[in-house]
């Protein structure tokens, strides 16, 4: 009984220093984002920030959409085949355009981009702290939160919202196509449905959810990286723990902000 | 006048003792090579010279200023004045050789693109490598890159410069030119150096004095003839490379006379 209380005790400290860990990570990036600001900034920041917005954002553009497209598809075919029993086959677009803006949309770009970034983020300062980079880093008087996560932080920030966006419309289009097939329903009047479907609420709490998203991304993969001890397989499994982390914390703060976004909505 | 003063130094790991009430002064201008086996503590040492970790009790003094006890910006401040170059270089190997020397100028100084790319080729040209600053860090060999880490170390100037495992992983001949380096470098820069090691030649070649580390103190401090003429048994053994008796036959086999005893007990 002694051992098994021992066990829970130092697994819930070990809980609550991974997530004083996270919390410092962020207060400690979200700190450092002014030294990677135009302008206000330092200039090498900037331009390392507009590299990862290149590997983060545009790189990610072909495979989020060709996920978001496959989605919607899927979505408005699951839809469809409901809701035409009860003769609403016109709300599937209601369905599309409503559940990827609110909803689909941040969360898939938000997997995506986990399993892309996120893993590399840990696999680079990982490899970093195994060939003690991040050591010369700091004895070269060099904060490596600014210089290694501030950078990703404000790319990931500016960057999976922007995806967001991009998963949207893929969506969207992919349940018009379905539309198309199914019951030749033209794309102008497709688009007018779905303007109709949507209020600006949908779109920013979307929004909101992605921004949340890309901290936690950040955060969860440069952690995993620093955390890294011993040599290249330390690094391996900090790529998984990134990952699996991250999609896990980004699917808890979805059902967060759902929940805080429905209880403070009109019903 | 001591430029670097160690006091009653401890750290331990996990309650495990790793430097047991450690003092050591180190003399501006002079080479110090802190030798000893491996899992001595000349690694912990080091960590605890360059800030990198808090001791649990003690202080290390550099330049006046307790490390142990200052701000971090006093600490940033100090190692502007500390060149580091880490046992397996740890140079960056996103940036090309000139951008890795280059880096800690453009950070902390305000100097122009021009004078930078100029101090940039003297350093290169100090170490030998005038002509690979275009290269990156994984385009060189084991020594070039030591030597272009050496580089790296010098840009700012320092007043001390630390060497970790200087010849570790390379050939005796790039080894003996790394010493001269290390000793072209003092000469010419007129730096305090401290060195770890536990190469022997390397260390006789280039100290001005040598403590020897053995579990986490100190066995002697003083010049080479002094360490050569010690009879002190664990200083006798390192230099006399005398093995620990772990793999005689005698040690084999009581150890599998125990196994099997053992083993017959517990069925």
């Amino acid at each position: 009984m002694a051992k098994f209380i021992e066990s829970v005790g130092r697994d819930t400290l070990k809980r609550l220093d991974y997530v004083g860990g996270l919390s410092i990570g962020l207060w400690g990036a979200v700190r450092a984002l002014r030294a990677t600001l135009p302008v206000v900034g330092n200039r090498y920041r900037w331009k390392a920030s507009i590299i990862q917005m290149l590997q983060i954002g545009v790189e990610a553009i072909p495979m989020v959409g060709l996920m978001a497209m496959c989605c919607g598809f899927i979505l408005a075919m699951q839809g469809a085949s409901e809701l035409r029993r009860i003769g609403a086959m016109s709300l599937t677009i209601d369905l599309v355009a409503i559940g990827f803006t609110r909803e689909i949309g941040p969360l898939l770009t938000a997997i995506a981009v986990s399993g892309r970034s996120g893993s590399a983020f840990s696999a680079e300062i990982g490899s970093m702290v195994v060939t003690e980079e991040i050591d010369t880093l700091r004895v070269m008087a060099l904060d490596p939160i600014e210089f290694v996560v501030a950078p990703k932080m404000l790319a990931a920030l500016i960057t999976i919202p922007c995806l967001t966006v991009v998963c949207n419309v893929c969506g969207i289009f992919a349940g018009w196509i379905f539309m198309f097939f199914s019951t030749h329903l033209g794309l102008k009047l497709y688009v007018h449905e779905v303007l109709e479907s949507l209020v600006l609420r949908d779109v920013v709490s979307g929004l909101i959810k992605s921004i949340a998203f890309a901290a936690i991304i950040v955060v969860v993969g440069c952690l995993e990286g620093f955390r890294v001890r011993g040599g290249p397989e330390a690094v391996g499994r900090s790529t998984t723990a990134a990952v699996v982390k991250s999609t896990f914390l980004v699917i808890v703060a979805d059902m967060f902000f759902t929940a805080i976004f429905y209880f403070t909505g009109k019903h | 006048m001591s430029i670097i003063s160690v006091r009653n130094l401890v750290v331990e790991y996990g309650g495990r003792r790793v430097l047991d009430g450690l003092n050591l002064d180190v003399e501006a201008g002079e080479t110090m090579v802190l030798l000893g086996g491996s899992g001595a503590g000349k690694s912990t040492l080091l960590r605890n010279l360059l800030g990198l970790e808090r001791p649990q009790s003690g202080s290390v003094v550099i330049k006046g200023v307790d490390i142990t006890r200052c701000s971090p910006a006093e600490l940033n401040r100090l190692r502007r004045s500390i060149g580091v170059s880490f046992q397996d270089a740890a140079l960056f190997n996103s940036l090309t050789v000139e951008d890795n020397v280059a880096l800690a100028l453009r950070e902390h100084t305000s100097l122009a693109p021009s004078i930078i790319e100029l101090d940039v080729w003297l350093k290169l040209a100090a170490v030998g490598l005038a002509d690979c600053g275009k290269l990156y860090p994984q385009e060189l060999s084991g020594g070039m890159r030591k030597r272009a880490s050496v580089a790296r170390a010098l840009a700012l100037d320092p007043e001390i410069l630390v060497f970790d495992e200087p010849s570790a992983g390379l050939d005796p001949i790039v080894a003996a030119e790394l010493d001269d380096l290390i000793l072209f470098s003092k000469r010419v820069f007129q730096m305090t150096v401290v060195v770890v090691t536990h190469e022997l030649a390397s260390a006789f070649r280039i100290a001005d004095r040598i403590a020897m580390l053995y579990n986490g103190a100190f066995l002697a401090v003083g010049t080479r003839d002094e360490i050569r003429a010690s009879q002190n048994p664990h200083i006798r053994q390192f230099l006399d490379r005398v093995p620990d008796n772990i793999a005689t036959t005698r040690v084999v086999e009581s150890f599998m006379e125990n196994y099997v005893l053992s083993s017959e007990v517990t069925p």
